[in-house]
């Protein structure tokens, strides 16, 4: 659940800026539709594909997540670890938010079913792509451990959140340390990546369930101990 | 098609396409080794850190 809410958190908060860009340049009604839209289609693929996943033998399916969470997760905290070693920049959503407006004024208006189509379809595809990692992780975690409806609302909790805070802020988040969750949620999809693909493909981990925490502590000091070297890298550069 | 064939290889492979084939490779590995008596369960960890590695030192040059 904890690593559904905060993938959940990190992917809605780029969402909401894009929502916030159409909203603020191009009006609300469009932008607001476009996120209910992508949001309907997102429950009807966890929905979907829940069910469906839940009759696939047990060792197939940690196999099959297990790759998933570990290709997912290594992209997640690849982008981190270059991003805290100073090869990558930051991501600033000001300058995304700033970015976004500009060619949503720029943009021409056109009318589909009443809606200003340039702002729905930016406010559906920003969440639909956003959201749509957020529903693979919620479907392998939930899949699992036997509990999609835990995991999605692990999910929805943070996106409720985020939401929540961008209309007290009225603005795009940009205080929350969007890198630290991706570090976080790299090093758990990559810890339950190793612990269930391992066993998907005829592992037996010694002491079971147990050493899942040593997995973790190993991703984590791999992760620090990348960083670390990274820096030291970019200085001999600089 | 091609938007949509892009789209997923972008969405499953990433930027790079070596931490996919890689992990692919770990886990063939993982399961031949694992169907011997010889224990398995330090390839994967193993196989990762090098896999992110390799793709981090890539990545930052």
């Amino acid at each position: 659940m904890l690593s559904a809410f905060l993938a959940s958190a990190v992917e809605m908060v780029e969402a909401l800026t894009i929502v916030l860009a159409m909203g603020v340049t191009r009006g609300w009604r469009p932008a607001l539709t476009g996120t209910g839209a992508a949001l309907l289609a997102l429950a009807a693929i966890v929905s979907a594909l829940g069910p469906a996943l839940t009759v696939v033998p047990i060792h197939t399916l940690r196999l099959v997540v297990g790759a998933l969470l570990l290709v997912f997760g290594l992209q997640w905290l690849r982008k981190a670890i270059l991003r805290a070693s100073g090869w990558r920049a930051l991501r600033d959503e000001n300058a995304v938010f700033a970015r976004e407006s500009e060619e949503a004024r720029a943009a021409a208006h056109t009318e589909h079913a009443g809606l200003d189509w340039y702002a729905f379809t930016i406010s559906f595809k920003g969440v639909l792509l956003e959201g749509l990692e957020v529903a693979f992780i919620v479907l392998t975690f939930g899949s699992t451990q036997g509990s999609i409806p835990l995991a999605a609302a692990g999910a929805a909790a943070a996106a409720v959140l985020v939401v929540f805070a961008g209309v007290v802020v009225r603005g795009p988040l940009s205080r929350v340390p969007e890198n630290t969750l991706a570090f976080a949620v790299g090093v758990m999809l990559t810890t339950f990546g190793i612990f269930w693909g391992a066993e998907g493909a005829g592992v037996d981990w010694p002491g079971g369930d147990a050493s899942l925490p040593g997995v973790l502590v190993f991703v984590v000091v791999c992760a620090f101990g990348f960083v670390t070297a990274l820096r030291r890298r970019r200085l001999a550069f600089a | 098609m091609r938007r949509f064939a892009a789209f997923w290889w972008d969405f499953v492979v990433g930027d790079d396409w070596r931490v996919a084939v890689g992990i692919v490779a770990a886990f063939g590995l993982t399961a031949l080794l694992a169907a011997t008596s010889v224990p398995a369960w330090w390839l994967m960890p193993l196989a990762v850190a090098t896999i992110l590695w390799v793709s981090l030192r890539r990545a930052a040059r």
